[in-house]
């Protein structure tokens, strides 16, 4: 049984708590800087780059990183790996808020964010990649939302709510497999459009294919990874269960997570060989290609297999972590860095300080949200008036 | 690139050699690679009964 109810207040005033605040303040005021004065007020954007940190780091990565959900949920409810079980809720809550920082950060990122529902009512662009990747992640919010609602209407008592949602818990994980499947890849297909702008080595027919893969590579890390903190920061809300299958997620997802690198290693060769590259390795921009496929692609791979081999949960919640900065760094690649390559370094773009101020507004908030809910729901621990949860 | 190609007959020809000749290797790669990470597994889920419950 769980002993959440024994935790003891907390000081208001710790480190996180102060760091905290400084952020969620400074990036309250940065909001009201970018909705009174534009995107030219606060960004460095340009004609050379309509998107920058906003959409590379906050949308690209945060759609690959909240892939836990969909990846977990398929696990453990289609493929039946039921032994997993105690990684669901905490990956769905991780999904569900990394979908709502996206769209948050979608707001501050397009010129006009009320007419973010145009696609719907107004003019349905049915042949742009755009349209099918804002259909998905709308659905898939939603899907995520209510595949979560079970551990908030387990904390407010809402029990005949609560029953009609878990009956419905595999056509929801049917339907965010579909999805993400769908708009994962689209965000890769929608750099398709820029073969002369994206540097050759990282432009491919390939891309939504590398998208897909690697957004089930960043799911599988970042459950590892976030259960680490999280069993680190808010161990003492973890029940028998989950304390006893913490190690075996580690285990189990990081021979998935090797696994799935290794082929993903071998489709980016592949990509590699399709366009005839190899020359392109020698170049300087070959040699940064080559640190992500070998440093964040080959070396975690290997990592992961040395880890499950020897049962070293410490190599393997690391190896997580460089995993996780792997898909940061292919996602800012593609985005940002290698495109617009040949473009001397006085119109490349770098982020201004206050993209960033707002990033890490933008990331405090989902921590924050992260920390109230764990707190207060279900989600690392059986509620015990529910027993018949399995 | 290590030579021009005049046609994408050429082209084609060249970066599908190449591939499927990797493919193959990949193939093997793939096997020794499971091995690798599997050959450390308890065999615990063999030697389970079939009949187990959940």
């Amino acid at each position: 049984m769980s002993d959440m109810a024994k935790a003891e207040p907390r000081p208001l005033f710790t480190v996180f708590n102060v760091v905290a605040a400084v952020i969620v303040l400074q990036g309250l005021v940065l909001t009201v800087w970018r909705f009174a004065g534009g995107l030219g007020a606060v960004t460095h954007l340009s004609d050379y780059y309509p998107w920058g940190l906003w959409i590379g780091f906050d949308l690209l990565c945060g759609v690959a990183l909240a892939a836990g959900g969909f990846v977990t949920s398929a696990a453990v409810y289609i493929f039946g790996l039921k032994k997993y079980h105690s990684a669901v809720r905490p990956a769905i809550l991780t999904g569900f808020l990394g979908y709502a920082l996206v769209v948050l950060a979608l707001n501050y990122d397009v010129g006009r964010p009320w007419r973010l529902p145009y696609p719907f009512v107004m003019s349905q662009g049915t042949t742009s990649l755009l349209f099918e990747v804002a259909a998905c992640v709308a659905l898939y919010l939603t899907v995520l939302f209510i595949e979560f609602s079970p551990a908030a209407m387990e904390w407010l008592g809402i029990k005949r709510a609560r029953m009609i949602v878990l009956k419905l818990t595999m056509i929801l994980t049917i339907f965010g497999v579909v999805l993400s499947t769908l708009h994962q890849s689209s965000l890769g297909a929608l750099f398709l459009i820029a073969p002369a702008k994206l540097h050759p080595l990282w432009y491919s027919v390939y891309l939504p294919l590398y998208f897909f893969i690697s957004a089930i590579i960043a799911g599988l890390s970042m459950v590892i990874f976030e259960g680490a903190l999280t069993a680190r920061a808010f161990g003492y809300k973890m029940d028998e269960e989950h304390r006893a299958h913490k190690d075996e997620v580690t285990l189990g997802f990081g021979k998935a997570a090797s696994w799935v690198l290794f082929g993903y290693l071998v489709i980016k060769i592949i990509g590699v060989a399709m366009d005839d590259e190899w020359s392109l390795l020698a170049t300087g921009w070959g040699l940064w290609f080559l640190v992500e496929l070998l440093g964040f692609v080959a070396l975690p791979s290997y990592l992961f297999a040395i880890g499950v081999r020897e049962k070293n949960l410490k190599l393997i919640r690391i190896t997580a972590g460089l995993t996780v900065l792997g898909i940061v760094l292919n996602r800012l690649n593609i985005c940002l860095i290698a495109f617009n390559w040949h473009l001397p370094l006085s119109l490349k773009y770098i982020p201004a300080w206050q993209e960033v101020g707002t990033t890490l507004f933008i990331v405090m908030v989902g921590v924050l949200c992260f920390r109230f809910i764990v707190t207060r729901m279900p989600i690392l621990y059986a509620h015990p008036d529910y027993p018949e949860e399995h | 690139m290590e030579g021009a190609f005049y046609t994408l007959q050429d082209f084609m020809m060249h970066s599908k050699s190449v591939t499927y000749v990797l493919m193959v290797a990949v193939l093997f790669a793939f096997i020794y690679y499971w091995r690798f990470l599997t050959d450390r597994d308890e065999p615990e889920e063999q030697a389970k009964p079939h009949g187990h419950e959940h």
